[in-house]
């Protein structure tokens, strides 16, 4: 049984690490960057960007006043139970969102999208978002925050069959070009891609593309795994840098997600996750351990599995993915390069 | 590479000071700074309501920026980080602003557009300034020496109210307009905008249209 002060104490833990600790992944990618550019503003922008990190820890102090909006995924193992249940849980969640918020502090973003209605705690009517998964062996529980900003670099687009590989790739640039410039998607950042799902699935997809998968994996589908390493290329090509100066970092990394669509309609998002690419991941047992990670590990091959059953402990499932997709070639939007 | 040309300016410059100003310098800022966006425009300019400043005499510098703060039960303020919001979509309520507050600093994200500098920054003698990245706030948290005061914290909530700051070399930021009205990133955007004919070359615009919307993907969104 995980205590529900356990669950509580863990996610303020999550809130605070979250809004001020930039994760390792994208810092050494952000580093890397910033020594291979050579505009001269868009180097200057990097500079104070990593200066801002460490100005950040030292300081216990937000990476951005912008702390975007507080949001929650958890992660159950099938052999976990939570003391008083999920309502308990979900109410553990919400103080810890409230008191974050006073505590550290993070700017209270949350209002009534008609009235302006703010709490001053980032809670409110669907707020924080809590969603949910869960996996076929454990008895822990992963709490993972992502505070992502809110505002621009999302886009969504219902393409069809016909738009094939050379549409996608229109949309994604549109969607680059439109919120890269003067900055405004706090680039450069991890970009997610939603592929498939209906119109609601789609956004979740790309949405935990960007946030739940950490710069370096890569899709399981060989041939999707291509198209993220193109696409990062393509969009570094623009010849736009952080703040739409002039710049060649633009795409820290690409995140692709698929999922099951509607026969004729094949859905895409886009989004970005910006500078301060916020997330804190914890993992909870029962005899009350608690482990701190920052990757979030969500796409599991059971998260990504397309059978009607889940063989228990079955890691040739991950082959039979890619192989199932390879020779599925009837369905194909349009041949790869 | 050299970089950018750094300066310490006041937040109540004088006219010589701004003209000096260059596209691309990077500036520090000392003196008092107030926060002001959609929550107090509307207040002051659509509801009337009396401005708590002595503006421009106090401050000269309006920061497009609700910051992460608490005001705690003895009721001073903790301030953590600062961080611009978007300042395009605040044209509706700046030329007014401007003409009634004597702002000679517009400081936000992104800018505005060169029609907007030349129609009522320029005559007011005003210039724009950038923060860097977006969200150097632990920087910037660095250079607010004090928090003064926050006013129409009970009509506007924290992230809208108005708050005054001290600053001591409070910064980076970019200076984005000139007094000639000319905009940085507007410049940017020309150079990079020679090479998308390329980036595009195969790509295909979608088979379903949408209504209102440019295929130019030189055009800017806002």
């Amino acid at each position: 049984m995980i205590t529900t002060n356990l669950i509580e104490k863990t996610a303020l833990t999550l809130m605070d690490k979250a809004a001020i600790e930039i994760p390792s992944d994208y810092h050494n990618a952000l580093k890397k960057a910033s020594s291979t550019e050579d505009g001269e503003l868009a180097t200057f922008v990097l500079k104070a960007m990593l200066d801002n990190y460490e100005v950040a820890k030292e300081d216990r102090c937000a990476m951005c006043g912008d702390t975007g909006v507080p949001r929650w995924f958890v992660k159950m193992g099938n052999n976990a139970s939570v003391e008083g249940g999920m309502v308990a849980l979900e109410a553990a969640l919400r103080r810890a969102t409230a008191n974050a918020t006073h505590n550290v502090p993070l700017r209270p973003n949350r209002v009534h999208p008609l009235w302006r209605t703010d709490h001053n705690n980032n809670v409110g009517i669907g707020a924080p978002e809590i969603e949910y998964g869960f996996e076929p062996e454990g008895d822990w529980v992963d709490l993972i925050t992502v505070h992502k900003g809110g505002l621009f670099g999302t886009d969504y687009r219902m393409l069809f069959p016909s738009d094939g590989i050379q549409g996608i790739k229109r949309f994604y640039l549109d969607s680059l070009m439109a919120f890269g410039k003067r900055g405004l998607s706090c680039q450069p950042a991890i970009i997610g891609i939603g592929l498939g799902g209906s119109k609601d699935i789609c956004m979740n997809l790309g949405k935990r593309a960007s946030t739940l998968r950490v710069v370096g994996s890569s899709n399981p589908d060989p041939r999707i795994a291509e198209l993220e390493e193109e696409f990062k290329e393509l969009g570094n090509s623009i010849g736009m840098g952080a703040m739409g100066f002039v710049g060649k970092h633009m795409v820290i990394a690409c995140n692709i997600e698929v999922g099951y669509c509607h026969t004729g309609g094949m859905p895409m998002s886009v989004h970005a996750f910006c500078l301060s690419s916020r997330r804190a991941v914890a993992r909870l047992f029962p005899d009350g351990r608690v482990e701190y990670r920052t990757d979030p590990d969500w796409f599991t091959p059971y998260q990504r599995r397309e059978t009607v059953e889940w063989e228990s402990g079955s890691n040739t499932n991950q082959t039979h993915d890619a192989n199932s997709h390879r020779s599925d070639s009837t369905h194909a939007v349009e041949k790869l390069p | 590479m050299s970089g950018p040309r750094e300066i310490r300016l006041s937040t109540t410059p004088t006219a010589e000071a701004i003209a000096d100003l260059r596209l691309g310098d990077v500036v520090y800022l000392d003196g008092l700074m107030y926060t002001a966006r959609e929550g107090v425009y509307m207040r002051a300019l659509e509801e009337r309501a009396n401005i708590p400043m002595d503006l421009p005499a106090q401050s000269a510098a309006n920061f497009h920026c609700s910051p992460a703060a608490r005001i705690n039960d003895d009721g001073s303020f903790d301030m953590g980080a600062v961080t611009a919001t978007a300042s395009f979509r605040f044209n509706k309520w700046l030329p007014e602003w401007m003409e009634k507050t004597g702002a000679k600093l517009i400081i936000g994200k992104g800018g505005m557009s060169s029609k907007d500098y030349k129609g009522y920054f320029v005559p007011n003698g005003a210039v724009y300034l950038s923060t860097v990245g977006y969200g150097t706030g632990a920087l910037l948290g660095r250079g607010i020496e004090n928090v003064e005061a926050v006013h129409w914290n009970e009509e506007l909530g924290l992230a809208q109210a108005m708050w005054v700051i001290k600053c001591n070399k409070m910064g980076p930021f970019i200076v984005a307009s000139d007094l000639h009205g000319e905009c940085l990133f507007e410049r940017e955007n020309a150079k990079i905008a020679k090479n998308v004919a390329k980036v595009y070359e195969g790509t295909k615009p979608a088979v379903l249209k949408r209504y209102g919307e440019s295929d130019d993907p030189t055009d800017e969104v806002i």
